[in-house]
């Protein structure tokens, strides 16, 4: 049986509005992941979960991050991981939010 | 009592502007989609209520929206567009060979007749369409295909195709337009595509009569006579009356004929319109005078219209998809600019009022006439 982990993201504030994530729900959205918590398996629930979000995140076709997107969780830069690699434990267990971050660029 | 609906797209969001027929009173509705940047939104002349939007950011890529109901709500559709097959190679600014890569949809042109067909231009320039309201696209390769694509190359602002006209009287032709490569026409639905340049001149390029490699920036159509063209080129205001297949030029008396848009008054075919801009090193108007220009004979001899409109220290820019004419009895006409004002004038260009002024730069205004 495979199991389930709960995980802890944080969208940018154009991609919650995109979601229809009401401005007063929390700043988390919480995800039921399948097996291992990976960039991959967290963005494939996060996909499923809210389909509008296909192609803003990753290439549809070749599933790579965009450019201006990265990847942080524990103070650390995960965005060049292997997107199959295991997120950090506090991640996986809930302690520590997966942020998505639009990079800081642009007008 | 019937009434008129402007939609304007701009670089942080879109807007949607509301009259009666006389025009003189406004509502304003936005910024939907706030902070993104909004090419185009275009409303099917077959049902007015459904609208589509192309909705997109560097940091995001591209979204389409749709409205079901004349812009009261709308939902994202299909945002996968996918080359066919191998996408090749285009032209690069250094002329080097440069891959195919999507950026965004610059222009959405809905069927005629059918809500649920649309078409997108696309950057690096392609043509798709979905025939299931926007919820899935498919390239018309034909025309990436054809046997000049590798030697097509980007304008300052991208590779794009801007511009998608259909044909009223055909339902198999349609004319598209590419910078920097030129016009094209399909009298096969899309399948095939065969330049239709011959008679422009672009001494920018090496050969300035190739079949392509021009840089042109809009053309209009009016739907009673689909065979006559209307073209703005980079340098050059150009008319064909045959449906494209040779063009002459038509500036005539313009201080400039640089410049981005041009259009056709709802009801006169020979009466057309543009905003000269200085020059394609300065993207101002002359003199810091915004004047738009119109000829009653489809070109060649044109008149200032300055009623209104800013005669000193003016340098907006008005882009090639920001001027739309609605088809009330005294036919209105609408443009943006890139300082955030969107202009009418209800009576054919005759005088002009700004409808609102501080918009973010406007990438696009659409009308439509409603019952």
């Amino acid at each position: 049986m495979t199991s389930v982990v709960k995980i802890r993201v944080v969208l940018p504030a154009h991609l919650r509005t995109l979601a229809g994530i009401s401005p007063q729900a929390s700043d988390e959205v919480e995800l039921d992941v399948e097996g291992q918590a990976t960039q991959r398996s967290v963005l494939d629930a996060l996909e499923a979960r809210y389909p509008m979000l296909r192609g803003t995140l990753r290439d549809h076709v070749t599933r790579e991050r965009r450019p201006f997107i990265r990847f942080f969780a524990c103070e650390q830069d995960l965005s060049h991981e292997s997107p199959d690699a295991a997120l950090p434990h506090a991640v996986a267990n809930g302690a520590e939010p997966f942020l998505i971050v639009g990079a800081i660029a642009g007008g | 009592m019937s009434g008129v609906r402007v939609l304007v797209g701009t670089r942080k969001g879109a807007f949607v502007l509301t009259s009666d027929g006389k025009r003189d009173r406004w509502g304003v509705e936005g910024p939907l989609f706030a902070g993104w940047e909004i090419y185009h939104l275009k409303g099917s002349p077959a049902d007015p209520n459904r609208l589509y939007a192309s909705q997109s950011s560097g940091w995001f890529g591209q979204l389409i929206q749709r409205s079901n109901n004349g812009g009261e709500t709308w939902a994202p559709v299909g945002n996968q567009f996918v080359y066919d097959g191998v996408p090749g190679t285009h032209q690069w600014y250094d002329g080097t060979p440069h891959p195919w890569e999507f950026k965004r949809v610059w222009h959405l042109e809905p069927s005629l007749t059918d809500p649920e067909t649309v078409y997108a231009g696309v950057e690096d320039a392609a043509m798709f369409r979905s025939t299931d309201g926007g919820l899935t696209w498919g390239e018309l390769s034909g025309l990436r295909g054809h046997g000049s694509g590798p030697h097509w190359q980007p304008g300052a602002g991208g590779m794009c195709l801007h511009t998608i006209i259909l044909d009223p009287s055909n339902p198999e032709r349609i004319f598209i337009a590419i910078s920097a490569a030129g016009a094209f026409r399909t009298d096969d639905g899309g399948v095939t595509w065969r330049p239709i340049n011959q008679g422009l001149r672009s001494p920018h390029i090496p050969d300035p009569t190739a079949e392509v490699g021009h840089c042109v920036h809009h053309i209009a159509m009016h739907h009673s006579r689909p065979g006559v063209l209307f073209m703005q080129k980079h340098w050059d205001v150009m008319r064909s009356d045959n449906a494209g297949d040779s063009w002459h030029e038509v500036s005539g008396n313009l201080p400039t004929d640089f410049g981005f848009t041009i259009d056709v008054h709802a009801h006169e075919p020979e009466t057309i319109y543009v905003v000269p801009i200085k020059s394609d090193g300065e993207h101002f108007p002359l003199d810091g005078q915004l004047r738009v220009y119109r000829s009653r004979t489809g070109g060649n001899e044109w008149e200032p219209l300055t009623k209104g409109l800013p005669q000193s220290d003016c340098y907006v820019n008005v882009l090639r998809d920001a001027m739309a004419v609605d088809s009330l009895d005294s036919c209105g006409i609408y443009f943006g600019t890139t300082g955030g004002q969107v202009y009418g004038s209800a009576d054919a260009g005759d005088s002009w009022a700004p409808i609102v002024r501080d918009l973010p730069a406007v990438l696009s205004v659409e009308v439509q006439t409603l019952p």
